[in-house]
């Protein structure tokens, strides 16, 4: 196995409400979707955001179009309102989870851009 | 399959680019078919804003870009028979009206019927005790007498009864956003409301459409991964909607942009929690059984919505008074930039200290650690050094102004005070606006509409 970013395999796009973030990955090959469903678990992406004040990650699953959505709860220090980030909608967090790393079999981690 | 409702977006926000309906209306009339023009530009707190500038002026409340929005476009879609429905009459809904009826007579255009939809509106008609909360920003101390707005999301059936009436123009308040595509839609082929596979149809190319050019290559591109044509002249979006429900994505030709199954996908669930149940006041719709599939250049169908019937509540939200929010920046560049910027950091945080002010500080340094971080700077020590050049910026917040105002003006006197080389200071002050969302019993509000003339329902 080889490790890449999961920035080069998938895309990404966040939405929030309230206190609330939601950030939708997406595969941009099918060769990709089951290395992205099976590790990038809502663990992982709650152990991301904890820092944040996360408190927990609900996964949901769309097989048909090869994406998972993961909402997060209370990452946004209160949100729009109440946070003191630049970013208070957090929109800029889908790049924050595309950073992360996955595991794929040699050969398809070779057909994948660097690094 | 050949009747076809072409229902078009111009706006996404407010603030959205505002030449962007010109060739939304201009494809619509062109194609000779069907089809309205959607502007969503209601965000969860402009309602307070418009609140604010309504008991300021009671003719204000409404989209401040409204004028800049609607005269290019007025005389074609009055011309080709292309309603606009909006939620731009934001607070103020009749003053919308009345500023769209003298734009369209100074145009030429007499009796245009307007349709105001009211009823959104349940301040003073709520008690906030016996309500549940369903999401609202963590702290805040909700009280009763200090509501700015409380705004209850109308569905879309008042929309459609003023396009059946004969409506040009539908100016709402607060109404779910996918509810401005799916009162026309159901206005024109005449679905029934407990059709609810059609109505979460309707509603989810309202959803599509909602946002604008995000689902036609707007906050998409990614250079070399998601390219995408003419990001200055994007092509905002057209769902083709067939009676079956059946959605074709597209744009107007000669824009740029693109419709892609990409481009789609982040769409459909962009701000969406549980994709089986997004709660609308129409239809609970289920999108985990939806299919894309490219149909040709920049043309995207969607199928497969799912509908359950609609929620017995309806979601308001309700603005407060916020806090005070500060903000003070400064750049350092060239060697030793990043230490530099630090020390200026802690040393307006002493001085903040030392003043005795009463506020929440957070640090940024921003270009190389600062949106992905806690309001804690948890993450300072994964900085990596050398940077050529970085933007210290603080932020205070606090509920007394004058607090606030006095540390945001530490960061102005790092000019003389600060560590070498500090330039380009900039401070900005603002009074946020809290909100919180509760669900209303449906009997609580009652949605009408009336047009400006004074007949209605």
């Amino acid at each position: 196995m080889a490790s890449v970013l999961l920035h080069r395999i998938a895309h990404a796009r966040t939405g929030d409400k309230g206190n609330r973030l939601n950030v939708a990955v997406f595969a941009y090959e099918a060769a990709y979707w089951p290395y992205i469903r099976e590790q990038l678990t809502p663990e992982r992406v709650l152990e991301r955001f904890r820092h944040r004040g996360a408190s927990n990650v609900v996964r949901y699953e769309l097989p048909r179009l090869q994406a998972l959505n993961f909402v997060v709860d209370d990452v946004l220090e209160g949100g729009v309102n109440g946070s003191l980030n630049v970013d208070g909608h957090g929109k800029t967090n889908s790049y924050s989870v595309l950073g992360m790393r996955i595991e794929l079999p040699e050969k398809l981690a070779a057909s994948v851009s660097a690094p | 399959m050949s009747d076809t409702f072409l229902m078009g977006c111009g706006a996404g926000f407010s603030g959205d680019r505002v030449d962007a309906p010109q060739s939304v209306v201009a494809a619509i009339a062109a194609s000779g078919k069907p089809g309205a023009i959607m502007f969503e530009t209601l965000a969860e707190r402009t309602l307070a804003l418009g609140q604010l500038a309504r008991l300021a002026d009671p003719e204000k409340g409404y989209d401040p870009l409204l004028y800049a929005f609607l005269p290019p476009i007025l005389p074609i879609c009055l011309e080709h028979g292309i309603p606009i429905i909006s939620n731009f009459g934001a607070a103020n809904p009749p003053a919308a009206a009345r500023l769209i009826r003298r734009q369209a007579e100074s145009l030429g255009f007499s009796g245009v019927k307007i349709a105001v939809v009211s009823g959104d509106d349940v301040r003073g008609r709520i008690d906030l005790s016996l309500l549940d909360l369903w999401e609202g920003d963590a702290g805040a101390e909700l009280r009763q007498d200090e509501v700015i707005a409380a705004n209850a999301y109308l569905g879309a059936r008042c929309i459609s009864d003023a396009l059946n009436a004969g409506a040009q123009i539908v100016v709402t308040g607060r109404v779910a956003d996918p509810a401005l595509a799916l009162g026309p839609l159901v206005a024109h082929f005449g679905w029934d409301w407990h059709d609810w596979d059609r109505i979460a149809a309707g509603t989810l190319a309202g959803h599509l459409l909602e946002c604008g050019a995000q689902v036609t290559g707007g906050y998409f591109a990614d250079p070399g991964y998601k390219d995408v044509p003419q990001p200055e002249n994007i092509g905002f979006p057209i769902a083709e909607v067939s009676a079956d429900g059946e959605i074709v994505m597209t744009k107007a030709p000669r824009t740029g942009g693109l419709v892609s199954t990409r481009t789609v996908k982040e769409q459909i669930l962009y701000e969406i929690h549980d994709p089986s149940s997004y709660l609308t006041p129409d239809v609970i719709l289920d999108v985990t059984g939806v299919e894309i599939k490219q149909v040709g250049p920049d043309r995207v169908r969607v199928t497969g919505a799912k509908g359950r019937a609609a929620p017995p509540s309806l979601k308001a939200t309700v603005c407060f008074p916020g806090d005070w929010l500060g903000e003070g920046e400064i750049t350092y560049a060239g060697p030793n930039a990043l230490a530099r910027a630090r020390l200026a950091g802690d040393t307006v945080t002493k001085r903040i200290h030392m003043r005795g002010l009463d506020v929440d500080i957070r640090l940024d340094m921003i270009g190389t650690q600062s949106v992905f971080d806690s309001d804690a700077f948890d993450l300072q020590g994964s900085f990596a050094e050398p940077v050529s050049e970085v933007r210290l910026r603080v932020a205070v917040s606090g509920a007394k102004k004058e607090l606030v105002e006095q540390s945001v003006q530490e960061v102005l006197a790092l000019y003389c005070c600060g560590p070498a080389g500090g330039g380009g200071v900039r401070t900005r002050l603002q009074n946020r606006i809290r909100t919180a969302s509760y669900m209303l019993p449906r009997n609580v509000v009652s949605p009408s509409f009336t047009f400006l003339d004074g007949k209605g329902s």
